[in-house]
């Protein structure tokens, strides 16, 4: 599949009806989740035939990218019904069946339970900015000790000095694969701009 | 709910040591078609915990002719191999539940997602 079909098939996903602001919810543009997921696949060979966790999946969009790209299977996992709900109606309408999916708390998951089960590890994760702070390295920290080969996460730019630290805490090494600059139309109440514009790294992470 | 995926879950309540296999209750289950990838079922086999593969798939009446112990050189067995796929990536749990084996605590799955979130008093 090229780039652009599947920036194409991502722009038919269903997103959030009523995102609910405490849990950070945006979803990934299908321009940015393509390049993503592209770059994943192509570079580094890290979608097809692998078993891939998707965390805070949402509606879906990585997942159902990484399905499309022939993963053996794309797991996602979140928190939210209602977001789940909306990725199941949209693997019903694509028709994708290498997909599954679990409701959890990422923050309370025990991760060492799926300790190494997954090939490939991709998220957005939320950014920590709505009285959740230290939240997207916890999810990055979960996706760590999940993954077998390579963690593939967004984060803010500001924070990538604390992240390469962090990484270097935990014996991991960093890599950005890409600078993007993130467009969040706005989608709140209290969104006083049309969109904005957040400079974001995509970063992979894996064992030195 | 793939059985690849029942096989990673288990249960944390609080207090609960073994949490794990999730006994499973399916009110209906569906079996969807996917494509055979014989490299992708011979390196999920090693993550498996086999006996609660078997055990969910006897379970749901799709055991058929799968062996309680592995077969060794399973990775050039492709018969083998179609059978694990089927359990492990087409047999789908839709609606029913995950049963704790030590706290009998029951985590519904519902349009195939099992909810394993937890109570405030069991996290």
């Amino acid at each position: 599949m090229k780039l652009k079909e599947l920036e194409s098939c991502l722009q038919q996903v269903d997103t959030f009806e009523e995102p609910k602001i405490l849990l950070e919810q945006y979803p990934t543009s299908p321009h940015i989740a393509a390049r993503m997921l592209y770059t994943i696949h192509n570079t580094f060979g890290d979608i097809d035939g692998k078993l891939v966790a998707d965390l805070g999946c949402g509606c879906g969009v990585l997942s159902l990218g990484a399905s499309m790209l022939d993963a053996g299977l794309s797991v996602g996992f979140d928190i939210d019904s209602d977001a789940l709900d909306i990725f199941r109606r949209n693997a019903d309408e694509f028709e994708i069946s290498n997909l599954d999916m679990i409701q959890c708390d990422l923050c309370c998951l025990n991760a060492e339970v799926y300790a190494r089960k997954f090939d490939t590890v991709i998220m957005n994760p939320p950014f920590g900015t709505k009285h959740n702070q230290g939240i997207d390295m916890t999810f990055l920290r979960a996706g760590l000790t999940m993954a077998e080969t390579a963690v593939y996460s967004l984060h803010k730019t500001s924070t990538r000095e604390h992240i390469q630290k962090k990484a270097k805490d935990w014996g991991v090494k960093m890599e950005v694969v890409a600078e993007l600059r993130y467009d969040l139309p706005a989608s709140y109440k209290f969104h006083k701009k049309k969109s904005v514009d957040i400079q974001v790294d995509f970063l992979r992470l894996f064992k030195a | 709910m793939k059985l690849l995926t029942h096989n990673m879950l288990t249960s944390h309540v609080k207090g609960v040591t073994k949490g794990y296999p999730l006994l499973i209750k399916a009110t209906e289950v569906k079996v969807n078609q996917l494509d055979f990838n014989p490299q992708f079922v011979s390196r999920m086999i090693p993550k498996l915990e086999w006996g609660a593969l078997v055990q969910a798939a006897g379970d749901l009446g799709y055991r058929q002719d799968l062996p309680g112990e592995l077969v060794v050189d399973y990775e050039q067995n492709e018969e083998f191999l179609k059978k694990v796929h089927r359990v492990l990536l087409e047999v789908e749990v839709m609606e029913g539940s995950l049963k704790c084996p030590e706290s009998g605590r029951e985590f519904p799955i519902t349009k195939g997602i099992p909810n394993m979130l937890l109570n405030e008093d069991e996290a």
